[in-house]
């Protein structure tokens, strides 16, 4: 395989690392001010991700990086041509960030509560941008031939963006649910798997909808075969739910999103970003890569790296496997807790 | 205004901001992990004290350096798409692996530091601060480098059918003279920042008699500890910005020229300590002097001699065309002696601190005790200016010699888009630097945590306790 390719694989493999990973804590911070009744379950709740978001949002972080390193033109037309958009979700994720640091720091219930909602919004707002974003990738952007993205913002409001944003929402609300089932006890388990179960089924409907439609005019053997399989996957993850099987449901939104961003990039190649002003201005692999030299140095680092961080990242949820467990109600005056 | 001056304005008022919280985070994290090490091995209360109480200050403040850092990441495309389309085959690579080598360990064993109390044994929990501490220090190197090349740029050729800039050599951009000393006096300013914040929070807490005479062992620790540190770390940022400042007028002598408003060609040439009137060159009201010192500073010799705005404007019109090539210079000239005024100022509060706390004495100034208030804020100051000078003084070039700020602007994002962007930004970093501020003072006073056994009564949310 060209090194062009790797690369290509490489950035849709970090996208997909994202949503897989972050995925599930986007999902936790939107259902945790509905699923928890006071402010002590949604601490509980938001417990689950707290020593896991950061190190889930570096994912972007270096998606994006990787992007700038191997195909420059990629990153500039992607970044500027999506301006609007971008600043919202940089700015809810950076309003989640903090309000998920800082939401223990004060004893107050409404500090408490307000950054739960910020914790909620941000990650709504962010999980929403991105569908947009990812979908209209990969149906093409009003771009001309030097790759400059024109029109303004008429493009955020086509159906493919409003649908890619919708399913994502639905997919990362289901996945964040699924998450706390496998992380939580008791009533706050049985409320997460509740809410797994009335979202889901839906969900199956919108992926469905949203891969064909997206999926199509670029249809092949593989790509259709990616889509049908992400759409069964997330059905049989519904279906380990009804049954109890927390694991293997939590696996299988997993494996849904990893499927379903394949079939996206599966879709999107040979371009990176297609143009529908005409087809033959689109952005494609070969255009926006790097020099070989510059990926052979990537490629070495990735080599290197990519192994290690797989390593002690997985360690760190093998560190925070246990069930959060739903503190007792406190007996006396609660001790400011936000103290050191 | 274009969008060009509102994306400058943009990515001037994000990237200091952004570095405010930086070189704490990196300084803290050391000293945090330096005390935690003095608990392992001495059992001592006291540093367990030190290790929490500076420990929720790092985190506070870190958490704010990760957010506003993840602008970083997007607006370097988002404003300046020209500018990534021509760098992103050089500057790329070393961004990438920061985040790849960097920022995925920072970030993971952060979360095993905060949350790991309990759940690590005690020394592999003292492992994860060490790590996070060094992806830290990975994540200045790596992005010191890229920020290098775009003042140096070395290892790399302008292919010649794209007209943009390509990588021929990696090591020789790691390698980079300005990315290796520029690395030194970033760290040296950090552990200022830090040192500076250890002694300031310390000395307003035993001077404030805040905690009894129970704390007294960890805040006198804590002064000490951070006022040696403030001072090393004043020895280091002259040594390093002493050999700095020579690279730098051999690599960029223009910017050297603007620090001094240097006009014309000297040798030997005087150091100006401050001046009162114009900086245009004409006569200015008053100009204090010190003969000979920037030769010293500029060449090593104190009658070497200094190239002068002027002729640099010359020389500069040969090779590159028509056009100005000076920065503005009551901006270089003002941070550069701001920088330095502002590190000086914490290295003399760091002094008078020790002073007072000698053999065991409570300090009593009142003047002392208002100090230290200030005193956190002098070093980030001083880091500020020293970047607006850096960045500054390397205008009109985003990359030296190679490519104009101007040329490096998104042609398809418009002033509007920039301006809403930029008025979003400005109001979120607002509201975020008030809520930071009053959380770090509530920790600063917060009572110290003595080492209680653990697994004791659960107050609400036990596994939270620490961070959340």
């Amino acid at each position: 395989m060209h090194l062009t390719t790797i690369w290509f694989t490489v950035i849709a493999f970090l996208w997909t690392g994202y949503f897989v990973l972050e995925g599930f804590d986007f999902g936790v911070g939107i259902l945790a001010p509905l699923l928890g009744r006071d402010e002590r379950h949604r601490g509980a709740l938001l417990h689950t991700i707290g020593p896991l978001w950061d190190g889930n949002e570096v994912w972007v972080i270096t998606a994006v990086g990787a992007t700038f390193a191997a195909f420059p033109d990629w990153y500039a037309s992607l970044t500027s041509g999506f301006y609007l958009p971008l600043v919202l979700i940089i700015g809810a994720l950076i309003v989640r960030g903090v309000a998920l640091e800082y939401r223990g720091k004060r004893p107050e219930p409404r500090w408490r509560r307000r950054a739960g909602i910020a914790v909620a919004a941000g990650s709504l707002l962010a999980a929403l941008g991105w569908g947009a974003i990812i979908a209209t990738m990969v149906h093409g952007v009003p771009m001309d031939a030097t790759h400059t993205v024109t029109g303004g913002l008429s493009w955020i409001l086509r159906p493919a963006a409003l649908l890619g944003a919708a399913t994502f929402l639905a997919l990362f609300a289901t996945h964040g649910a699924l998450f706390l089932a496998l992380k939580t006890t008791g009533e706050l388990r049985t409320r997460a798997r509740g809410a797994a179960l009335r979202v889901g089924p839906p969900t199956v409907a919108l992926l469905a909808a949203f891969l064909a439609w997206t999926v199509h005019p670029h249809h092949t053997g593989v790509t259709v075969a990616l889509a049908a399989a992400a759409a069964a996957c997330l059905a049989a993850a519904i279906g380990a739910t009804a049954r109890g099987r927390d694991g293997w449901s939590f696996a299988g939104t997993a494996v849904t999103i990893a499927l379903t961003l394949a079939a996206l990039f599966t879709s999107l190649y040979p371009n990176v970003l297609p143009s529908t002003l005409n087809p033959a201005d689109s952005l494609t692999v070969a255009q926006a890569a790097s020099s070989p030299y510059t990926l052979k140095v990537m490629s070495w680092a990735a080599g290197l790296f990519t192994p290690l961080v797989l390593l002690y990242q997985g360690w760190s949820y093998w560190v925070f496997r246990q069930r959060v467990m739903l503190p007792a109600p406190p007996a006396e005056p609660v001790r400011a807790s936000g103290r050191p | 205004m274009n969008s060009l001056d509102v994306a400058r304005w943009q990515f001037g008022i994000t990237t200091v901001y952004h570095f405010l919280f930086v070189p704490l985070s990196i300084g803290l994290s050391f000293l945090v992990a330096a005390m935690q090490t003095a608990w392992v091995r001495t059992g001592h209360p006291r540093w367990y004290q030190l290790t929490r109480l500076y420990g929720q200050l790092f985190l506070i403040n870190i958490a704010l350096g990760v957010v506003t850092g993840i602008v970083q990441e997007f607006q370097l495309g988002m404003n300046w798409s020209a500018y990534s389309r021509f760098v992103g085959d050089v500057f790329g690579a070393p961004l990438a692996l920061e985040s790849l080598g960097a920022f995925f360990l920072e970030s993971t064993f952060i979360g095993l530091w905060i949350f790991g109390w309990d759940r690590l044994p005690r020394r592999i929990h003292l492992a994860t601060i060490w790590i996070t501490a060094i992806g830290s220090l990975l994540s200045a190197y790596f992005i010191l480098a890229a920020n290098s090349w775009m003042q140096h740029p070395v290892g790399y050729r302008i292919n010649p059918a794209t007209g943009r800039a390509q990588m021929t050599d990696f090591l020789a951009v790691l390698s980079n003279k300005v990315a290796l000393i520029t690395f030194a006096h970033t760290v040296a300013g950090a552990f200022l920042a830090a040192g500076a914040m250890l002694t300031a929070v310390a000395l307003w807490r035993l001077m404030r008699g805040t905690g009894g005479p129970d704390d007294t062992p960890a805040l006198r620790t804590g002064i000490r500890l951070g006022s040696w540190v403030t001072l090393a770390a004043g020895a280091a940022l002259a040594i390093t910005g002493d050999t700095q400042g020579k690279i730098m007028t051999d690599v960029q002598p223009m910017k050297m020229a603007a620090a001094e408003a240097l006009y014309h060609t000297a040798s030997p040439a005087p150091f100006s300590v401050l001046t009162i009137g114009s900086l245009d060159g004409s006569h200015p009201l008053l100009s204090l002097d010190l003969p000979r010192l920037l030769s010293f500073l500029a060449t090593g010799s104190f009658s070497g001699q200094v190239q002068g705005i002027d002729n640099l404007q010359t020389q500069y019109q040969q090779l590159y065309g028509p056009g100005s090539y000076t920065p503005i210079i009551p901006v270089t000239y003002w941070t550069f002696r701001l920088m330095i005024g502002a590190g000086m100022l914490a290295v003399l509060t760091a002094a008078w601190a020790l002073y007072a706390t000698r053999r065991g004495r409570t300090p009593s100034s009142r003047w002392l005790l208002r100090t230290a208030l200030v005193t956190p804020l002098l070093p980030l100051l001083g880091s500020a200016f020293g970047w607006i000078f850096t960045e500054m003084g390397r205008q009109p070039w985003v990359v030296f010699g190679e490519l104009r700020t101007a040329e490096g602007v998104s042609p398809g994002v418009s002033a509007a888009e920039v301006l809403t962007s930029l008025i979003l930004f400005t109001l979120l970093y607002a509201g975020l630097a008030v809520i930071e501020t009053r959380l770090l003072l509530r920790y600063a006073r917060a009572p110290l945590t003595s080492p209680a056994p653990p697994r004791e009564a659960a107050p609400d949310e036990p596994p939270l306790a620490f961070a959340y």
